[in-house]
């Protein structure tokens, strides 16, 4: 039970991520794969300031800039120098490697005997209680906030600049720099995951982002099967959904490890997962038509 | 209201595919004026609106909006004179939104977008009266996302948008090309009607003559890349369909 409680709460630890996703994959439709650098950033910063003794909740705003720091990059280096959006990511994420293991200083650095947020709370005996409903609000402010974002009139040109461009430029709207804003608060939200996950797993490591991009990926591809099969149009709903993705998606790994995967297969597990997210509704649909 | 001056437009220089697309051309359009730009295909046409809205910038020349020197003005500043209705019914919407976010960023054309919540009861009712005068029905559907709809109606709603935000300009790239003919009347209708009432200064361009020959007071033929026919209201009204076929033969 403590085992799939825990695959839950990673669940949730990573739905920051798979938000941030959600926005440039589905909302901007840019393929950003700067995640894997700017997931180890914001774990790597939260580690840092962590042991230096900062206090969490001034810790959070650090991450934010830094994440959001690393999205600026990639939708500069996308808009200004017109390079496509996948290799801008590429680029911004292979340089974040050198960036995050200055910001370390070594590969490792463990977080045991620190404040975490999962800490924060003790009304259960049994502490992955205390930690589950931690996760569980923090991500019910940050989905409630962006969710408030994305009906504001900043939120609707937000939206629309992914669906029609030429609609938004005669509208008023400055496409690149809505997309730089974009994949700012998508790379904030990212590193707020590493932010939680280090905390979750007490440590940040130099290589915990490789591959990352791929479970959220996978993440919101479930979500976003849930959203288009219930026909969900209202935002909000959207993003619960995206957040349900992310835990489903824990919860398979979680399945496959109890059943006896050796957890040396994981990436290969979450590869071929993602690959049936993508691939059956395609062949499905093949044979349907 | 719009004003270029020897505005010449190259794609491609120095390729073997260049093509001059305008040359040196010299066009005053005034206030309340509905021009009706005809001319065969690669005539300047398009290139000609696209200079005017920002979209492709001149090569040469200068382009004056409302009195003011905009040629080195994107196309998403300029949208503060000017509303655009494009060819692709597509063009002009966001088909995923609904048409109520479509008609809220429309009311935000000249203004910042900023961090509140802009759709309440007021600004529903507000919509739903502007879309009942359409008379098309569609005041039940503002909920829906904006794909759902016909190109017709797409096209008909993209005009009404328009008129949510201060217009000088509207701008019209052939826009029922993609229509059935029934669909066009009613877009055109609506133009009509919306140009008088907000007296706006048009541009419309189309392939379809009669059109040209029903719609606006004053009617420009553009032939490889320069005005080639520039007709005042009055030529305009004597101007018969037989004629205007003469042109293009």
């Amino acid at each position: 039970m403590v085992f799939y409680l825990s695959a839950f709460l990673l669940g949730l630890c990573l739905s920051a991520m798979g938000l941030g996703i959600f926005i440039t994959m589905k909302i901007f439709r840019i393929p950003d794969i700067t995640t894997d650098g700017s997931y180890t950033l914001g774990a790597a910063v939260t580690a840092v300031l962590l042991t230096q003794g900062w206090p969490i909740w001034s810790v959070i705003p650090v991450t934010l800039l830094a994440g959001a720091a690393a999205g600026v990059l990639t939708g500069l280096v996308h808009t200004r120098f017109k390079i496509d959006a996948l290799l801008s990511g590429i680029l911004v994420m292979t340089g974040l490697y050198s960036i995050n293991l200055s910001v370390l200083g070594r590969s490792n650095i463990p977080l045991l005997n620190v404040e975490t947020i999962f800490k924060a709370l003790s009304i259960f005996d049994k502490q992955i209680y205390n930690e589950v409903w931690v996760g569980a609000l923090f991500l019910a402010i940050l989905s409630g906030l962006l969710a408030y974002l994305l009906r504001t009139d900043f939120g609707i040109a937000m939206r629309a600049t992914g669906n029609s461009e030429s609609m938004t430029r005669a509208m008023g709207i400055n496409n690149d720099q809505m997309k730089i804003i974009g994949l700012a608060i998508a790379n904030a939200l990212t590193a707020l995951s590493g932010f939680l996950v280090a905390q979750y797993q007490s440590f940040t490591d130099i290589n915990m982002g490789i591959g990352i991009v791929l479970v959220g990926l996978g993440s919101v591809l479930i979500g976003d099967a849930l959203i288009s099969w219930l026909k969900i149009r209202k935002i909000w709903w959207q993003l619960l959904f995206v957040m349900l993705g992310c835990i489903l998606f824990q919860m398979v790994l979680a399945v496959a490890l109890s059943i006896g995967v050796h957890p040396n297969m994981l990436k290969l597990i979450t590869a071929l997962f993602v690959l049936a997210i993508v691939g059956i509704p395609r062949l499905v649909r093949k044979e349907t038509s | 209201m719009i004003q270029l001056n020897h505005i010449s437009r190259v794609f491609n220089p120095d390729q073997i595919n260049e093509v001059l697309a305008l040359k040196e051309v010299d066009l005053e359009i005034k206030r309340g004026e509905f021009v009706c730009l005809i001319g065969s295909n690669g005539s300047g046409k398009t290139t000609l609106l696209n200079v005017i809205s920002g979209a492709v910038p001149p090569s040469e020349g200068s382009v004056f909006l409302h009195g003011e020197d905009a040629t080195k003005l994107p196309e998403h500043k300029r949208s503060r004179w000017i509303a655009r209705v494009f060819q692709n019914p597509l063009g002009g919407t966001a088909p995923d939104l609904s048409v109520l976010d479509n008609f809220r960023l429309a009311a935000l054309r000249t203004s910042k977008k900023t961090l509140k919540i802009g759709i309440n009861g007021a600004f529903k009712e507000k919509v739903r009266a502007r879309i009942a005068e359409l008379g098309l029905g569609l005041e039940d559907k503002v909920q829906q996302p904006m794909g759902t709809l016909s190109g017709g109606q797409r096209q008909a709603l993209t005009l009404l948008m328009s008129t949510m935000d201060h217009t000088d300009i509207l701008l019209l790239d052939e826009p029922t090309a993609a229509l059935d003919p029934r669909s066009a009347e009613i877009v055109l209708q609506t133009a009509q009607r919306i140009i008088k009432a907000y007296d706006l200064t048009t541009v419309f361009i189309t392939h379809n003559l009669q059109d040209a020959l029903n719609y606006g007071n004053r009617l420009i033929q553009m032939k490889n890349g320069e005005v080639e026919r520039d007709l005042d209201t009055e030529a305009k009204a004597q101007l018969q369909l037989q004629e205007m076929y003469e042109w293009f033969a």
